[in-house]
């Protein structure tokens, strides 16, 4: 095959759509919308696969970033369970708080992913990305998803040491494999969020500073280490609003022996999907104009 | 344009198909007050190897993002590879081949592993990627370093990868922005000689920018000179020098054109970026 009858082929079926008798149209408009979708799964995959090859040869950061977790479910965690000082229903604060912790440590992975952005911009990386034909939400969509792959290995440290410490976690299948979502959910939500600062922030000294404003409040303003029963009313209606809540609210029913959603899980998978949704649209937007 | 109709073949109006792989129509780009592309109009025949040359802030990176999909311009039109620029970006993508001036391999992946990321982003299919990879390879000449994590690589090598990676699609066009700086005069001999043998293998066509006028004199059939954004002179190299004086080097045709030296022009951010380039390829 020459270059140019290879380079030509793409345009060559789009020219056969156009010949097809009308009533062709209508089954060849879903064949094309299906192989869209093929290929843009695949994308995503492509650069989530490219994410676990570099990880596997360097699992460094997995490792020294889950010792803040650590900390928090070994001594605020132990400490709190002695003071019985938050009603957490049925459920002991360690076991409360594991979820929380969970996700908190997920959150710190993800705000600050938007940072690989801003390096592979310096590099060079993104312009060859950009110049491809991938699709820009396939891109961004790929991102979130490598995120979720550091979230999962992170998550499973974490998760995995927690038991050690006494947690009573919920080990079958089908709430471990829900629980697994979740996680991947939320670094999907905070790492697109994350992107679109990179993309709106551009260098890495301004990314930093905000991406530090922003985790505390973040943890702060949700149900992650006490419940939302306990706040007063202002931090309840922030806390509605931060997608960590719902991510915390699911993995507290999925995770804990005897947990349960506040909220209800179908909310919280609704609530993570519409906004992974958006922020994927309006970072696949951002996205070019990262490199100017 | 006159210099350019005396030296290019002109596009065939009667059977509306065109030769140019490139064709640019009063392109321009502008950055607030600031015009960074102003009104060029350029030929780019099929197979040719052409050059962009021109000081820091003379509107080569401009240019090649806008013929990259990457910059939208402000105002003129663009066909490349036969595909409208601003109608058809996503066609045009799949028909070039791109390596920006920066370092654009992944360090941590494999030769390999970053092939094959670009394959599936390119759409090849599925049974056809590993023959590709194989043969981008063995035609860039890192078969035996295919497993090797590009982190280890020389700088030589990291700029070949990125070609095979860039043409692994195998593009009609091929862009290839300062593709030897930073190199050894020996590494950016290989380059040459790679990129001339996917011209005669594959008849592909490229537009490279340069700082190195060595470069576009060995490299190139034509040349474009730009100045402040505009084409100050095109033509061959040979012609270029021949404009000038009897035995002029095409450094003194680019001091002719632009009344400049090369030094000229450039922000801290071009400089330091540069640098950082050449400092990780060497």
């Amino acid at each position: 095959m020459t270059p140019h009858e290879l380079a030509e082929r793409p345009s060559a079926s789009a020219e056969g759509t156009g010949r097809l008798a009308p009533e062709g149209e209508g089954r060849l408009a879903t064949v094309t919308a299906v192989r869209a979708v093929v290929t843009f799964v695949e994308q995503v995959l492509t650069i989530a696969w490219a994410e676990t090859r570099k990880l596997r040869r360097d699992p460094t950061e997995v490792f020294t970033r889950s010792v803040q977790p650590v900390l928090w479910l070994g001594i605020f965690g132990v400490v709190m369970s002695r003071a019985r000082a938050i009603p957490t229903g049925p459920v002991g604060y360690l076991d409360f708080m594991v979820p929380g912790i969970l996700a908190q440590s997920v959150l710190f992975v993800a705000i600050f992913y938007g940072i690989s952005l801003i390096w592979e911009r310096d590099l060079g990386i993104l312009h060859k990305y950009l110049a491809s034909p991938a699709y820009r939400g396939a891109l961004v969509a790929g991102k979130a998803a490598s995120a979720g792959v550091r979230a999962l290995a992170q998550a499973v440290i974490v998760g995995i040491l927690a038991m050690f410490m006494g947690a009573h976690l919920r080990l079958s299948p089908l709430p471990l494999a829900g629980a697994l979502l979740f996680i991947v959910l939320g670094a999907a939500v905070f790492s697109t969020f994350s992107l679109a600062i990179a993309c709106l922030v551009k260098t890495r000294e301004r990314f930093m500073g905000i991406g530090q404003v922003l985790t505390m409040p973040l943890f702060f303003a949700s149900n992650a280490i006490y419940p939302l029963s306990l706040m007063p009313r202002w931090l309840q209606v922030l806390s509605r609003g931060n997608p960590l809540t719902y991510q915390v609210d699911a993995l507290r029913a999925l995770m804990v022996q005897g947990g349960r959603a506040v909220i209800g899980c179908g909310v919280d998978l609704a609530v993570e999907l519409g906004t992974l949704l958006i922020l994927v649209i309006v970072a696949a937007r951002l996205y070019p104009t990262a490199i100017n | 344009m006159s210099r350019e109709g005396a030296l290019h073949f002109q596009p065939d109006s009667k059977s509306g198909k065109s030769d140019a792989a490139i064709e640019t129509n009063d392109l321009t780009r502008r950055f607030g007050p600031l015009t960074a592309v102003d009104g060029l109009t350029l030929f780019v025949p099929r197979g040719t190897i052409f050059g962009l040359v021109g000081p820091n802030g003379a509107g080569k990176s401009t240019t090649l993002k806008m013929l990259t999909t990457l910059l939208p311009p402000s105002a003129g039109r663009a066909r490349v590879a036969g595909m409208d620029l601003a109608k058809n970006p996503r066609e045009v993508r799949r028909r070039i081949g791109y390596v920006p001036q920066l370092v654009s391999a992944e360090g941590a992946l494999t030769a390999y592993e970053n092939l094959m990321v670009f394959a599936r982003l390119y759409d090849v299919p599925r049974g056809e990627r590993r023959d590709l990879i194989r043969q981008a390879l063995e035609l860039i000449g890192l078969k035996d370093s295919a497993n090797v994590v590009v982190k280890r690589y020389s700088g030589g090598m990291i700029r070949r990868l990125e070609i095979a990676q860039a043409v692994l699609h195998r593009p009609g066009v091929l862009f290839l922005d300062e593709p030897t700086v930073g190199l050894d005069p020996v590494a950016r001999r290989v380059i040459w000689e790679h990129v001339r043998e996917l011209r005669a293998r594959f008849g592909t066509t490229v537009l490279l920018t340069t700082h190195y006028m060595e470069e576009a004199d060995e490299l190139c059939d034509s040349v474009a000179i730009l100045h402040l954004g505009k084409v100050a002179a095109l033509g061959s190299p040979a012609q270029l020098r021949a404009q000038v004086a009897e035995g002029a080097t095409l450094d003194e045709a680019f001091a002719y054109f632009t009344g400049n030296t090369m030094e000229s022009g450039g922000t801290y951010r071009d400089t330091a970026r540069t640098r950082r380039t050449a400092k990780r390829l060497s």
